[in-house]
């Protein structure tokens, strides 16, 4: 799956975006950034405040105990800030 | 039959005057137009330019999403959105909203509800520059704008 990250969670993960291969235990946007925290300091550092981080699935809001799915792009990012 | 919004994004400014004109130019329908535009400022001289980062793709999509949703919810002869992404210096637009309706009641909810709902929902994230050199923090978003946001629903 191809992870996006825009904002200060780009910047704390040190990286635009990564493709990674869903172990089989993560089935919501949840459950995967569990398996992102625990990837290095970088990733658990962008997920300390969880609450803090929005999630869009192929470029559309969801919550997080949504269901990954079939979803081809998963992104997170801080609450926006534009206009 | 509903209109069709205008979005776009895109790095260079805009034209709100030019904007407006293409919503009334040959019609007799519009009774009333309501154009905002959001400007950079300097917050009392201490930053140097706004950086606007978006998630491009979903910045035009939740855009459409959004206008859709006011074309829906009011009776609009046409709706502009045009939102500026990449270093913008104070005193330059940002963000432009322009609804036109028979009447202004229309024009003026469909623009307030556009900028609650961009402000909360389209991916445009602002990094200032600060005016005594180096790039300062992100903007932090504001409950006030989630608070705004609530009033239409």
């Amino acid at each position: 799956m191809n992870i996006r990250y825009f904002a200060w969670v780009r910047e704390k993960v040190g990286i635009e975006e990564e493709t990674i291969e869903l172990p089989s235990n993560v089935k919501t946007v949840s459950d995967l950034i569990a398996h992102l925290k625990d990837l290095d300091d970088y990733h658990a550092s962008a997920f300390e405040e969880e609450d803090a981080i929005r999630v869009a699935l192929d470029q559309e809001h969801v919550e997080p105990d949504t269901e990954l799915g079939a979803a081809r792009e998963v992104a997170f990012f801080p609450p926006m800030t534009g206009g | 039959m509903p209109v069709t919004p205008k979005v776009k994004v895109q790095t260079e400014d805009f034209d709100a005057g030019a904007e407006s004109g293409l919503l009334t130019s040959g019609r007799k329908d519009v009774g009333a137009l309501v154009s905002f535009t959001g400007l950079c400022r300097d917050e009392a001289g201490t930053l140097s330019a706004l950086e606007l980062e978006h998630y491009p793709g979903m910045a035009e999509g939740e855009l459409t999403r959004i206008a859709q949703q006011a074309i829906a919810r009011w009776p609009l002869t046409g709706l502009t959105v045009i939102h500026r992404h990449g270093k913008i210096p104070p005193g330059d637009n940002i963000v432009l909203v322009i609804a036109a309706s028979s009447h202004r009641r229309a024009a003026f909810e469909a623009a307030d509800f556009l900028m609650d709902y961009l402000k909360t929902r389209a991916p445009f994230w602002k990094k200032e520059h600060l005016a005594e050199g180096g790039t300062g923090t992100w903007v932090d978003a504001k409950d006030g704008d989630d608070k705004d946001a609530a009033r239409w629903t």
